[in-house]
């Protein structure tokens, strides 16, 4: 049975285990820190400092990146870059426990590696966008918005897989 | 009484290790629960993986619950916790697109630092888009100022905006939950298999 090959060999856990231990990570995460988790945040201070440091005048000059430069602190030293340090670790760890760790490129078998590559740079280019209109993404925006009840975070979380539902039809054939 | 970094019941200094400590733990949940592969994520929206919905749900279920039981036993002010403002009009807008990005890259920023976290070239594609999207918004950023202002609501909660208390909020939103983890079952079985 192709169920059993290796390729197919799912050692996830249960997603309401999962789920479960999220839940209590973001409790702890509030009962300590007082915010929530994020992931979007790290990617802009990351652009900041780069751009910041090519081209400072640019940034200092900028209405958007100069919110985030201040004196005597680095862009990248902000809460949300050593969280983002250990998620990348934290996932290595996870996978290369269950042997998922190494290079490939996932795709569905019926497109192009190529599609795929270029379609998950629009994907990114558009999230990157998106995120930043709306001050946060899944994990800073909608789950943490959600875990104290913001009305911000029920909206971004309808909306946001509202609008994946509603275009999911038009990328069909990248997936299924 | 928590929260704890706020209170300075721990030292500001700790912020930061603490920071990569919850880090490792969030990005070992969501790469066990599958959250670094793609075409499980994406299966949400075309109903072959409901993997998305139950963990999500799941943690904003028990989230919830947690910190109102803590707020209500004295452990933790609530009111000393962040809640995002609301600018109603930026909000939609940016979801919009952040949903288009879902299904267009099959990732959001978290799970595509989980994938890259393994080795996943389109993870790691999709991180360098999520920065190239960020300079895009940067400098077009005098065209949507505006926008991105508009209808601030402040930091509200739903009690605020629509006066649903907090035990209420979380009754019905755990009902909704488990609604939707009987009925994405039943789709679930009713769906051909897609293998990935």
């Amino acid at each position: 049975m192709s169920y059993w090959n290796e390729d197919h060999k799912h050692t996830y856990w249960n997603p309401y285990f999962g789920g479960f231990m999220l839940g209590l990570l973001l409790i702890f995460t509030f009962y300590t820190t007082g915010r929530g988790l994020g992931a979007s945040g790290a990617m802009k201070s990351t652009v900041v400092f780069a751009l910041h440091e090519v081209a400072p005048t640019h940034v200092e000059k900028s209405r958007y990146y100069s919110r985030f430069v201040e004196k005597e602190k680095s862009p990248l030293n902000t809460w949300l870059i050593f969280e983002v340090l250990g998620v990348l670790a934290g996932a290595f760890l996870s996978g290369a426990l269950s042997g998922r760790a190494k290079f490939r490129l996932q795709h569905s078998p019926k497109i192009t590696s190529k599609r795929r590559i270029i379609f998950a740079l629009l994907g990114g280019i558009l999230f990157g966008f998106g995120s930043q209109m709306a001050r946060g993404c899944t994990s800073g925006a909608a789950l943490s918005g959600l875990s104290v009840m913001a009305t911000a975070g029920f909206l971004t979380m309808i909306v946001i897989f509202g609008s994946g539902y509603a275009f999911a039809y038009f990328f069909r054939k990248n997936w299924i | 009484m928590g929260p704890l970094i706020p209170h300075e019941i721990l030292s500001p200094e700790w912020n930061n290790v603490i920071a990569v400590f919850i880090g490792l733990a969030f990005g070992f949940i969501m790469e066990a629960s599958g959250f670094s592969s793609s075409r499980k994520l994406v299966g949400v929206f075309y109903g072959y993986d409901f993997a998305v919905l139950r963990v999500f749900f799941t943690a904003a279920i028990v989230s919830m619950i947690g910190i109102l039981y803590l707020s209500k036993l004295g452990y933790l002010n609530f009111d000393d916790l962040y809640v995002q403002p609301t600018y109603l009009r930026s909000a939609i807008i940016g979801s919009v697109i952040m949903g288009l990005g879902f299904v267009t890259g099959g990732f959001c920023p978290g799970t595509s630092l989980c994938a890259a976290g393994i080795g996943k070239l389109d993870g790691l594609v999709f991180i360098i888009g999520l920065m190239i999207g960020v300079v895009i918004f940067s400098e077009m950023f005098p065209l949507l100022e505006k926008t991105f202002n508009a209808d601030n609501l402040g930091g509200v909660t739903l009690k605020d905006t629509f006066g649903i208390s907090y035990e209420m909020t979380t009754v019905l939103f755990t009902v909704i939950g488990v609604i939707a983890f009987y009925v994405t079952t039943i789709i679930g079985r009713k769906i051909r298999n897609v293998w990935y």
